[in-house]
């Protein structure tokens, strides 16, 4: 609702730089810093999800008065993070750890 | 149904618009699973390259950078279009959108580039069970994007032919959060399979 | 490629598959001309968007395809009934099994259901049809052309014969070259497009269009058992996709994703296949007990008992569906830990299914049975899935599991539960709504009768099966020893009695539309929910108004306070949508491209694969809006039916 009176669009500028700004953060983080593997791994990935939540509620509005409040659409996405979460996690265990 | 259908945008207006948004945001979650079965593939498979190339030896962060800055820029300026459609400027609209396209098309053209790049240095689709789930996954990305572009393409003509109407806002909306989500989708791949490649 | 490598030839048995279907299609062609009916059979059925229509439609198929696996098993078991019979061949017999497996898991449980779903659920919510109604003839034409795809395999360039699980490496392109494995992969990727649609059309009609007043939590214990289903099929279906995907890959353009060479995990797709594979069976058993559900309640003449417990059940089956894939492969090897960590959540699975058995217990509990045929499928599932579901978990304990594994107390054990949970439900739930779709009632003498040949006819052959398995007799197996053909003979005895209780089931329905009273009230069963609300036939527009829902037995506090489904002060112009061909004519080009890919001809596969694109095109500058039905020609459609 509130995008429509703004002339400026200010959600979608503070994303963008956001975005910006987390993905040279997680390519510094890969090349530049001497964390080992593993911190380096689990830093990109926590990036990730927040840039995923940033594109979520930053650009595709998951949350607006209009969709009633996104009630379905996060319900579905937090579903299906959750399930995506089990099938790679899940194969992981499965197929390479415990093998 | 929605509160104050009046003041709503005009995506939201019928009864079925509002439908059809909530149907394609189940849509998007199914797609979450079948990239998620993608990135496991991936998981376990990586590190099986056989004889061919490691990924640490092809991945080069510069292209993968401008690759991803194009993204996220086409994603913001498809969000500026849909901000412009919701104050009623279908030039606007257009304008956006087909800056939108062209940042989308240069993504494809470098992933192109990147492909074939690495089939020359020997790591090919039937290469190893590695390089065969690499090319899976960013190749069924890149199919989406081909496909967005089509249908935005589509949606184009119409918003020519007919401005911004309630049937028009609705699907350019809709085709707002396809692009929005493949953009999601590239940042997983950008970092657990470039990033990650390139530490690993 | 020479006509004898495109047609299967050699087999007697297939000889005469082929001249049947000759005669069928010739005959039905025949018939269609010579009675004038290609106009109505394009206009009333090939381009309905009805979901009433399309309902019926998915039943016929389901039942041809039950038929069909049926036959299969039929053949599956004269071959076993002698040692050393030669009735099959190994070849044969693997096909055989193959198509069998694959057939009644998704082209007919599934199918079946989810045509059930389609006549009752827009009815029990109080909706005038699905949120997309074109995208639902979508779906119902991808399964068809699905199925279609599966079936001409055994004429038309031979089976796959890598078993339903079609496990690599065997069902890779190294140890199983040419066409058959590409009819499974094709076949069900096509299917599967259509039950992902019909998912998230269900889940959109049944979150937005409910009557008003009808909470979720008032909503009939069957919709419940959809919206769950949908919720699975939409987390699940996507795997399976992928990894039918991957496989098609392996073999059309030679990645190497389940290969031995390169690197390749043919392990791999067992973890995919099953991580669609476990939540697939509740997508199939979840309606069944949803049709139990209303059927129970309804005879009972009783509330259904607990029944928020039941649905918290059945989400809480739902989400422990996608805990438990490895009990699937206990024996691939994957270590105690990880083995121990699913023989845990698999065991889970009992709590919230004996919570749902002890519910339909507790509502029959002192109440008034009435013994229809529907009630007494009901009744026999109940027992005969406990059988089932004990056994499941014997073998869900990773030790045991080493012992039964691949053995035919695995058999017995998953046919107790599909056949007594899924088959019993499609036969319960189509004689319960029968007198809904059609106007009458199934004949109920000739009903028990034909309940009593299927239900003792599947104890017969299944109940012994679990003995052979713990007396050795491993599954797929083509040829048995002398020392298990006591058992295997009575097994094969009883499977003539299932197959005869399906003929007489076949026989009734012709029976019936000769001889059955027509309904007049459209409430057959003095029923207790929406859809026996509407009048029988229910017209094309379902609900002339909607009366405000206040309680789970929606109709029975209707009929307390005198209400019905037409008020005419209320009434208004209805929106509906109209027919379209489009939906037929779109999965005909992707049946073709389909088929071209199975025999790798890519050029053809991509031409047909462009008309798939060009109808897209065409559906995107669709401006068709439907159309009104006027106030008018409600009032005299109401009137004539309600007899006013």
């Amino acid at each position: 609702m509130s995008n429509q009176t703004k002339r400026i669009p200010t959600h979608h500028i503070i994303g963008f730089v956001l975005s910006i700004l987390l993905t040279i953060l997680a390519a510094w983080t890969t090349i530049g810093s001497d964390l080992s593997t593993n911190w380096i791994i689990t830093i990109i990935m926590l990036l990730a999800v927040i840039q995923a939540g940033i594109q979520l509620i930053m650009f595709m509005h998951i949350v607006e008065p209009e969709s009633k409040n996104g009630h379905v659409p996060w319900n579905m996405m937090f579903h299906g993070f959750v399930t995506a979460s089990i099938v790679v996690a899940g194969s992981i265990f499965v197929m390479v750890y415990a093998f | 149904m929605s509160t104050n259908v009046n003041h709503a945008p005009l995506e939201y207006q019928t009864e079925h618009n509002q439908m059809s948004i909530l149907g394609f945001w189940i849509f998007l979650a199914a797609e979450v699973v079948l990239f998620s079965t993608l990135f496991a593939t991936y998981a376990v498979l990586f590190g099986r390259t056989a004889d061919a190339p490691t990924p640490s030896e092809l991945f080069e962060l510069d292209i993968v950078l401008v690759m991803t800055f194009l993204l996220l820029t086409s994603s913001f300026t498809c969000g500026i279009a849909i901000h412009q459609m919701r104050h009623g400027s279908n030039k606007g609209l257009i304008t956006w959108m087909i800056i939108t396209l062209a940042l989308g098309l240069g993504f494809l053209g470098f992933e192109v580039y990147e492909f074939i790049h690495y089939s020359h240095e020997g790591a090919t689709l039937p290469s190893s069970a590695y390089w065969s789930s690499f090319y899976v996954l960013a190749g069924t990305h890149g199919l989406h994007v081909t496909l967005g572009i089509g249908w935005a393409i589509l949606l184009l003509i119409q918003l020519f032919k007919k401005g911004i109407t309630k049937v028009t806002s609705r699907k350019v909306f809709i085709i707002s959060l396809y692009w929005h989500f493949l953009d999601v989708i590239w940042i997983f791949i950008f970092t657990s399979v470039y990033l990650i490649g390139m530490v690993v | 490629m020479n006509l004898d490598e495109f047609f299967v030839t050699g087999e007697p048995l297939i000889y005469a598959g082929m001249v049947s279907i000759v005669l069928v299609t010739s005959a039905m062609i025949f018939l269609l001309t010579y009675f004038k009916k290609w106009g109505w059979l394009w206009r009333e059925w090939l381009t309905t968007v009805d979901h009433k229509k399309i309902g019926v439609m998915y039943i016929l198929s389901a039942l041809a395809m039950l038929f069909r696996g049926g036959v299969d098993a039929l053949m599956m078991r004269v071959q076993l009934a002698f040692p050393d019979l030669n009735f099959l061949n190994a070849q044969h017999y693997n096909e055989i099994f193959t198509t069998h497996g694959t057939i009644m898991i998704i082209f007919m449980a599934m199918p079946f259901l989810i045509g059930l779903m389609n006549i009752i659920v827009p009815l029990q919510i109080g909706a005038r049809d699905f949120a997309f109604p074109f995208v639902n003839a979508l779906s119902f034409w991808s399964f068809f052309f699905g199925a279609l795809l599966f079936n001409i395999s055994f004429v038309i360039g031979g089976s796959p014969d890598a078993g339903w699980t079609s496990y690599t490496p065997l069902a890779g392109a190294a140890m199983n070259p040419g066409p058959g494995q590409n009819f499974y992969l094709l076949g069900l990727q096509l299917s599967g497009i259509g039950t992902l649609a019909t998912g998230i059309n269900l889940m959109v009609t049944i979150l937005k269009m409910r009557a008003p007043g009808m909470k979720l939590f008032k909503m009939p214990i069957f919709s419940w058992s959809t919206l769950v289903t949908s919720f699975i099929i939409i987390f699940a279906f996507p795997i399976l996709t992928v990894a039918l995907a991957l496989m098609t890959i392996d073999r059309i353009f030679g990645s190497q994703f389940f290969t031995l060479t390169g690197e390749g995990l043919p392990m791999m797709w067992a973890n995919l296949f099953w991580m669609w594979g476990h939540p697939e069976v509740y997508i199939v058993i979840l309606p069944a007990f949803g049709i139990f559900s209303e059927v129970i309640a309804t005879f009972a003449k009783k509330r259904i008992f607990g029944y928020h417990a039941m649905v918290w059940s059945m989400i809480l089956i739902a989400g422990l569906s996608f805990l438990v894939w490895v009990h699937h492969f206990f024996t691939m090897g994957a270590g105690a830990f990880v083995n121990s960590v699913f023989s845990v959540s698999t065991m889970l699975i009992a709590v919230p299914t004996g919570v749902k058995i002890f519910n339909w217990l507790g509502t029959l509990y002192k109440s008034k049975i009435q013994f229809t045929t529907p009630m007494m499928w009901a009744l026999a599932f109940i027992p005969s899935f406990v059988i089932g579901g004990v056994t499941g978990v014997m073998l869900g304990m990773a030790a045991a599991d080493y012992q039964f594994h691949n053995s035919y107390f695995l058999i017995a054990h998953f046919h107790y539960v599909l056949i007594a949970g899924t088959v019993f439900a499609c036969f319960a739930g189509l004689e319960y709504w029968y007198p809904k779709m059609f106007g009458h009632k199934l004949n109920e003498k000739l009903g028990k009768l034909s309940f009593w040949l299927f239900v003792i006819g599947f104890h017969v052959t299944f109940l012994p099966q679990y003995f052979l398995g713990l007396d050795g007799m491993p599954r797929r197996l083509f040829d048995t020893a002398p020392e298990w053909f006591t058992l295997n003979f009575i097994s094969t005895v009883g499977a003539f009695g299932m197959g005869a209780g399906f003929a007489l089931f076949v026989f009734n329905i012709y029976y019936s539309y000769r001889t059955s009273q027509r309904e007049t009230t459209g409430d057959s069963w003095d029923g207790r929910t929406l859809e026996w609300a509407t009048p029988t036939p229910i017209p094309h527009y379902n609900f002339a108004t909607l009366p405000t829902i206040r309680d789970i037995d929606a109709f029975v506090e209707m009929k307390k306070r005198n209400e019905t489904t037409y008020d005419e002060s209320k009434l208004k112009p209805i929106h509906m949508p109209n027919n379209s061909g489009q939906p037929f004519i779109m999965m005909a080009l992707l049946f073709m491209a389909s088929f071209a890919l199975v025999f790798e001809w890519i050029t053809l596969s991509v031409i047909f694969l462009v008309g798939v694109l060009i109808m897209m095109v065409i559906r995107s500058f669709d401006e068709d809006d439907g159309h009104h039905v006027e106030v008018e020609e409600i009032k005299e459609t109401e009137r004539s039916l309600r007899g006013l």
